[in-house]
C-alpha cells in the first residue's frame, strides 16, 4: 500500500531530479535478446522454489561438513531474544570460532534465528527474507514464543507456532535462553547438517502450498509477491 | 498549581479537580471544551510540551475517556485533562495543530480503539495491525484469547492453573 504522500513525491522525482543511470533503458540479455530494464522498478523471480536433490556419497558429505562448518547468520532480531545474540560476538562466547557468523543481508546467509515472539507484522517481513535466503538455507528458533506461543499465547497479534509458517531445524527452549544455549542450538545444527537431515528447505518447497495457506490466513495485506527469490 | 486550576475553572469549567501530587493534577472536562483548554494551556499557561494521550475503554458506561496528559517544563508541573466520550461512533477533535507528535497517538487509539480523530494526517493508515478485520483489539468486548485459539493454531497440551486454587492447594492442602 504506497502512501499518496511518497506516490506525490516519486512522480516530482521522475520528472525533475531523475538521475541518468535510473531512466528506463534497452539492455541486452546474456542470451543475446534485448529487454527493456526500468531501474525503479522491483523485479521478482515468478518461480516456485525447487527441491534441491542431495548428491551421493562422499561428494554429499564434503558439501554438508562445508555448509555445517559456515554457519553465516542473517543479521535480524525479531524479538526480545535479539539482545542474545550481540554477546555471541564479543570475546566471551565468540561465535567466530565456531564458523558462525552474522551477516547483513539474507542474500548472504543461511542461518536465520528467528529471535522471541513474532507479532504479524514481524512474521510478514521474516517470510521475505526467508524466501530471499539462498538454499540450503536452516532455521533456528529460540525461546518458548516461538515453539507454543510462550508468554504471548493469548495475544491478540503474535503467532503461537511458528513451525507453520516457515520450517524450523532447531528450537532452543528458555525464556530467553542465555548465549551458552545459543551455541549449544548451534552445535545441535551442525550435527543435524553433517548427519545430512539439514533438508527443511527442501521441505518448505514441498509443502509450498500449505505454508502458503498459512501464512495468508494470518497475513491479510498480502502486497508481496508469492515467489520472491 | 492551585492558581492554574482555579483559573482552568472560572474559564473552562472543569470537574474532579484531583490534585495527586505538588506537580500533578487531574481535571474533566466537557468534550467540546477540551481543545479549547489545552489550547490556552500551550500558549498563556506555559504547558508547551505534550506527555501523552491515552484511552480508557468504560465499557458498563459507554464511553471512551481521553486523557491529555501535558506538561510545563520550566515549572515541572503536570495537568492531565479527562474527556468522555461516546463509545458508539467515537470521535474527537485532532490536536495535531498543536503538536506534530500528538497524530502518533492518534493513529494508534484510532487503531487499537477506534476513536476517529478526522483530519489528523495518516490517521487512517495501518500502524502495527496490517489488515486488521476484527473490532478494534483494544476495547473491553474484544476476546483476545478466542481470537488467538482461533487464528494462531495454539499447540495442544499447554496446561495452566488458576494461581489462587494453585497456590491453596500447595500451601494449605488440609483445608
Amino acid at each position: 500500500m504506497e502512501r499518496e504522500f511518497d506516490k506525490a513525491i516519486k512522480e516530482m522525482y521522475k520528472e525533475k531530479f531523475l538521475a541518468p543511470e535510473n531512466e528506463v533503458r534497452q539492455v541486452s540479455a546474456p542470451d543475446g535478446s534485448i529487454i527493456e530494464i526500468d531501474p525503479l522498478k522491483d523485479y521478482f523471480c515468478q518461480e516456485r522454489p525447487k527441491e534441491l536433490k542431495p548428491r551421493k556419497g562422499v561428494v554429499e558429505d564434503f558439501l554438508n561438513w562445508a555448509r555445517a562448518e559456515s554457519l553465516w547468520v542473517l543479521g535480524f532480531g525479531t524479538g526480545c531474544g535479539s539482545i542474545e545474540i550481540p554477546p555471541l560476538v564479543t570475546p566471551r562466547f565468540d561465535m567466530y570460532r565456531y564458523g558462525v557468523q552474522m551477516r547483513p543481508t539474507p542474500r548472504q546467509s543461511n542461518v536465520f534465528v528467528i529471535s522471541g515472539y513474532l507479532s504479524v507484522k514481524t512474521l510478514k517481513r521474516a517470510i521475505r527474507s526467508y524466501e530471499q535466503m539462498p538454499s540450503p538455507k536452516y532455521i533456528i528458533a529460540l525461546g518458548s514464543c516461538t515453539i507454543n506461543g510462550g508468554m504471548y499465547w493469548d495475544s491478540y497479534n503474535t503467532i503461537n507456532r511458528l513451525d507453520h509458517y516457515i520450517p524450523v531445524d532447531v528450537y532452543i527452549a528458555g525464556c530467553m535462553p542465555r548465549p551458552e544455549a545459543l551455541l549449544a542450538g548451534f552445535g545441535k545444527l551442525k550435527e543435524l547438517i553433517k548427519s545430512g537431515q539439514g533438508e527443511k528447505a527442501n521441505e518448505y518447497a514441498r509443502n509450498f502450498d500449505w505454508y502458503k495457506a498459512n501464512q495468508k490466513k494470518i497475513i491479510r495485506d498480502w502486497n508481496m509477491p508469492d515467489y520472491n527469490w | 498549581m492551585v492558581e492554574i486550576l482555579k483559573e482552568l475553572e472560572d474559564r473552562f469549567q472543569v470537574t474532579d479537580l484531583v490534585q495527586q501530587k505538588d506537580h500533578l493534577a487531574f481535571v474533566s472536562v466537557d468534550k467540546n471544551k477540551a481543545i479549547p483548554m489545552i489550547t490556552w494551556l500551550k500558549d498563556q499557561a506555559g504547558y508547551t510540551s505534550l506527555t501523552l494521550l491515552t484511552a480508557v475503554d468504560w465499557l458498563e458506561d459507554g464511553k471512551f475517556q481521553l486523557t491529555y496528559m501535558i506538561n510545563n517544563p520550566k515549572k515541572n508541573s503536570q495537568i492531565a485533562a479527562r474527556v468522555m466520550i461516546d463509545r458508539e461512533n467515537a470521535t474527537m477533535e485532532s490536536a495535531h495543530h498543536l503538536w506534530e507528535s500528538i497524530r502518533i497517538y492518534q493513529r494508534e487509539l484510532k487503531e487499537m480503539f477506534g476513536i476517529d480523530f478526522p483530519g489528523s494526517p495518516e490517521v487512517d493508515e495501518s500502524f502495527i495491525l496490517e489488515g486488521w478485520v476484527d473490532i478494534p483489539p483494544y476495547r473491553r468486548d474484544f476476546d483476545t484469547k478466542k481470537y488467538s485459539d482461533e487464528t494462531y493454531f495454539p499447540r495442544p497440551g499447554r496446561q495452566s492453573n488458576d494461581p489462587a486454587e494453585y497456590m491453596k492447594s500447595k500451601m494449605y492442602p488440609n483445608e
